[in-house]
């Protein structure tokens, strides 16, 4: 492998693993900030057992999360330099802006969360939660203004052969990330009501102490994911309408569509091998002309094929790389125009597939739970606990389809965006060595995959432990002086 | 333009050295000055609300660099890539390392973590100084900015001095500022600690900034090497009359006038090319458009002061020093 494979395993793998705690941490801090807002408000117990419980989850999702991002922000640097080199200038901006306006405040406040508990003043204390929480969609919103900059550069001019920021609001006000926003946080809620939905339900069904806890917690969890789903659907619809006009060969790509069609059927799914754009080994269960209203509000247009749009690529960006040793093996190689076929259409289909089946186990059990009722059998528990993963895997496609769609640019050109702004992957890796960016890719994943187990074994102790596992022990044992308890108060949810 | 964020960087790397120093140094002194569970306990909680935070001024000033010198930037992470992978690593450890230690209740999973805070903090601050020093020195940087030559380029004789001297500094500040954060036996331990390693722990410190002088010296590096010494010196003379605070204070000091050594020496580099000066990355070369830099200035002028406002508040709340008695039981399920 070169150093371009390995680079690329190395961020598809780091990346995907850094938003399976993001959505979580995400959907779950505002989540956590609405529940304690609820016990501040009302003085109900029942909202003080769900924030501290669904808090000590987060958190330990949390420290996971901010430990890989910091190995995603380097990245760009170590393993993407001639990228970084080239786009800096854009591209740079927002990311100092995230850690600048956002991890500051999502790193400090929560510091102040975990540790302020009788510190701080009710209020003030719940004000840390809310101020940590709209921290992490704040920086959700810089990194997604990057990452929609490299489907549909804008703002910014070409000068001396690199693009050169020309208006920052045209970036953070690009249209591909106004609807990418929307529908990765609506992807964020879906996780989090699942994981709520999943959690209570298994402890419904076991019977555990704190029922009221955990039927509020289904409640939520349902309507959360629910609501999101719909979200998502509705943005979703957006952003491939947007596709359709920006990256019209990851539409394509993402219905292995070979032919121009007009109407253009939407493919639910496919049996035999799609990878080839040849299509005749394929057979495929259609929605007539929905492809076509999708990609343009109207079931009658036009929806172009890979044949007719490679053609087109090869026009404007060449048909061969440049003869160029920083190109590596594809050095002068002719240029594939076409994205991993199964990868783009699978993963389209198991980000929709995936969601659906979250939002409606969500339903189920919602029903299945109605007035009291409690399911017995051990179905209910797969179902319960089956549900968790799915919206996860929703994300990864989304997120896999998104990224892979748009190969073989790293940067992408566009008919809306600036012209001549845009880069081949594979120019932009590093000048390394395979060897340097093999090692770090085992010690990476590695290590991701050691605490993978460490995270799943916590995690399901504290599911395990239930509300009792998280509130402070009142049974026997010394108890600290009362007379110095004033301002020598024991610390609460110390490390 | 371009120099005033060249101090930006400078500062950025400042506030990170001297906060996320002694974070570092308490899990480097760990096992030393936390003798039982309890005492370790102590220690981790002087640290825990803020090392999070002291932490993004790392990615802030990396953030930055990509920013305003995507150049530097681009070059420095990917010539120094394999001590950045184990710099990392390390910061991957400690950091779900504090949030995972006192998750259950067992010696032999508090011992794994320990561990890996202890050789963790010991790593990433070794790191920290190597790539630093390396920046300072030069790389083997051809016209592109791509390091010619071994991956172990950033090795060298200076930047494993400026990895003993960071990693001394972090020691001796850590001491210190446990000293001034926790009562009874630790705080005690805790001050003979600095007083009794200060000496050579602080050392490769002074050797480097000796070399610095000798190799780029200006008045300007020369001046600030002074003030090192002088506010080591005093650091160490207020701790020795219990003064914790002030010695903290001048522990800043001195990795204030460190840092405008290191970065007096560099500059107008932002990046030596120690192949040829004509391939080095200036602080003109390697800069953004002035568009940018404006922008970044416009953010930089309102972030700043906001997260110096919340910060220095939570070191307030959490000002008071910490011992033995407000250590609740462990309390995990089962
Ligand atoms: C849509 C949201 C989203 C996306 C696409 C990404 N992240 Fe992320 N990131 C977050 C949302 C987030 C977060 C929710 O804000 C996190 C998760 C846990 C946390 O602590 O904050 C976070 C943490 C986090 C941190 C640690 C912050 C700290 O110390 O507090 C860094 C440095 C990054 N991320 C950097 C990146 C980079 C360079 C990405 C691109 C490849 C990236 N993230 C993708
Ligand atoms: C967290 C959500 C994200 C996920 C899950 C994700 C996923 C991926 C995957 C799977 C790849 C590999 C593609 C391939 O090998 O063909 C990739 C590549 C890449 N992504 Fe993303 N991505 C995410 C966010 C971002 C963001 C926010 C940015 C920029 C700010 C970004 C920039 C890149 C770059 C530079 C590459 C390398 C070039 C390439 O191989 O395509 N990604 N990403
Ligand atoms: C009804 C259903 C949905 C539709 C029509 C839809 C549509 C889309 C489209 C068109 C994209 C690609 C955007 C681009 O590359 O330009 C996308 C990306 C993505 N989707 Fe969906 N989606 C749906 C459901 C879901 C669900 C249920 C989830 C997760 C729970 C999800 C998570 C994502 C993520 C994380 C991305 C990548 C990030 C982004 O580009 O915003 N989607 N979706």
């Amino acid at each position: 492998m070169d150093v371009l494979d390995l680079a690329r395993w190395q961020f598809g793998i780091t990346t995907v693993y850094h938003f399976l705690m993001v959505p979580l941490t995400i959907g779950l801090s505002l989540l956590v900030a609405g529940m304690q807002t609820a016990w501040v408000r009302t003085g109900d117990r029942k909202y003080y057992k769900m924030t501290k419980f669904w808090g000590k989850l987060l958190l330990i999702n949390f420290a996971m999360g901010v430990v890989t991002g910091i190995v995603q922000e380097f990245q760009f640097g170590m393993t993407w330099s001639a990228y970084s080199r080239f786009v800096g200038d854009v591209f740079g901006a927002p990311l100092a802006m995230e850690g600048l306006v956002a991890f500051f405040v999502e790193s400090t406040f929560l510091g102040l969360w975990i540790f302020g508990w009788d510190r701080l003043p009710r209020k003030v204390h719940l004000a840390c939660a809310w101020a940590f929480s709209t921290a992490t969609m704040a920086s959700a919103y810089f990194i997604l203004a990057a990452n929609s900059w490299m489907q549909h550069p804008v703002g910014a001019e070409l000068v001396d052969g690199r693009p050169r920021l020309t208006s920052i609001w045209a970036v953070l006000g690009n249209n591909t990330v106004l609807v990418a926003f929307p529908h990765t946080i609506f992807g964020a809620f879906a996780v989090a009501g699942s994981f709520l939905v999943g959690i209570a339900a298994w402890h419904l069904w076991k019977r555990s102490a704190e029922e009221p806890v955990w039927r509020s917690s289904v409640k939520l969890g349902t309507w959360v994911g629910v609501v999101a789903f719909a979200g998502l659907a509705v943005s979703g619809d957006l952003q491939g309408k947007l596709m359709f006009e920006q990256q019209p060969m990851k539409m394509a790509a993402a219905e292995a569509l070979c032919h121009t069609e007009r109407p253009a059927a939407f493919s639910v799914f496919a049996i035999g091998d799609v990878s080839r754009p040849d299509c005749e080994n394929v057979k495929s269960v259609t929605v007539p002309a929905l492809l076509s209203f999708l990609a343009h509000n109207d079931f009658t247009s036009e929806v172009k094929g890979i044949e007719e749009l490679v053609p087109m690529y090869q026009a404007k960006y060449g048909t061969n790389y440049p003869v160029d040793e920083r190109l590596g093996e594809l050095s002068g190689k002719p240029i594939d125009y076409v994205p991993l076929l199964p990868v783009t259409y699978w993963g389209f289909r198991l980000m929709i597939g995936f969601g659906a089946i979250a939002a409606g186990a969500g339903l189920l059990i919602l029903w299945l739970t109605r007035g009291g009722r409690v399911p017995t059998g051990r179905w209910f528990r797969l179902l319960a606990l089956g549900s968790i993963a799915t919206p996860f895997l929703a994300n990864s496609f989304g997120w896999i389809f998104t990224e892979m769609g748009r190969q073989p640019f790293v940067v992408v050109p566009n008919p809306s965006g600036v012209d001549g702004v845009w880069m081949f992957t594979a120019r932009a890796v590093s000048n390394s060595t395979p060897g340097e960016v093999l090692t770090s890719l085992i010690a990476l994943t590695l290590v991701y995959g050691v605490l993978a187990c460490v995270e799943v074994f916590l995690v399901r102790r504290y599911v395990r432990g239930g509300v009792a596992g998280v509130l402070p022990d009142h049974g026997p044992g010394p108890k600290p002086d009362q007379a110095d308890r004033k301002d020598d108060d024991v610390l609460s949810f110390a490390y | 333009m371009e120099t005033f964020w060249f101090c930006v960087i400078a500062l950025l790397w400042l506030g990170y050295l001297f906060l996320e120093g002694f974070d570092f140094g308490v899990g480097m002194l760990l096992p030393v000055l936390g003798r039982d569970e309890t005492e370790r306990r102590v220690l981790i909680n002087t640290i825990g609300p803020v090392w999070d935070g002291n932490e993004v001024w790392l990615l802030v000033a990396g953030g930055a660099t990509f920013a305003a010198f995507p150049g530097w930037y681009a070059s420095l992470f990917s010539s120094a890539y394999l001590p950045l992978v184990l710099f990392l690593l390390a910061l991957i450890g400690r950091g779900v390392a504090f949030e995972y230690r006192g998750k259950v209740d067992s010696v032999r999973w508090r011992r794994v973590w320990d561990t890996v805070i202890f050789v963790g903090s010991w790593v990433a601050t070794l790191g920290v100084g190597l790539v630093l020093t390396a920046n300072v020195f030069g790389l083997p940087l051809d016209a592109n900015g791509d390091r010619v030559g071994s991956p172990f380029a950033a090795v060298t004789l200076e930047s494993l001095l400026g990895a003993l001297a960071i990693a001394g500094y972090a020691l001796v500040h850590g001491a210190v500022f446990l000293s001034l954060k926790t009562e009874g036996e630790v705080r005690e331990r805790a001050r003979a600690v600095a007083l009794r390693i200060a000496p050579v722990a602080l050392l490769p410190l002074v050797v480097l900034l000796l070399l610095v002088q000798l190799r780029f010296g200006t008045v300007w590096t020369y001046a600030a090497a002074i003030g090192v010494a002088l506010a080591a010196f005093g650091a160490l003379a207020r701790l020795a009359l219990r003064r914790e605070g002030q010695a903290f204070a001048l522990m800043g000091v001195a990795i204030a006038c460190a840092v405008a050594a290191l970065f007096g020496a560099l500059y107008p580099n932002v990046l030596p090319s120690t192949l040829d000066p004509a391939f080095s990355l200036t602080v003109e070369n390697a800069a953004s458009s002035p568009y940018t830099l404006t922008v970044m200035t416009w953010v930089a002028a309102f972030g700043t002061p906001a997260v110096l406002v919340y910060q220095g508040w939570t070191y307030w709340v959490f000002r008071k020093r910490i011992g033995t008695r407000h250590i609740p039981q462990v309390h995990v399920p089962q």
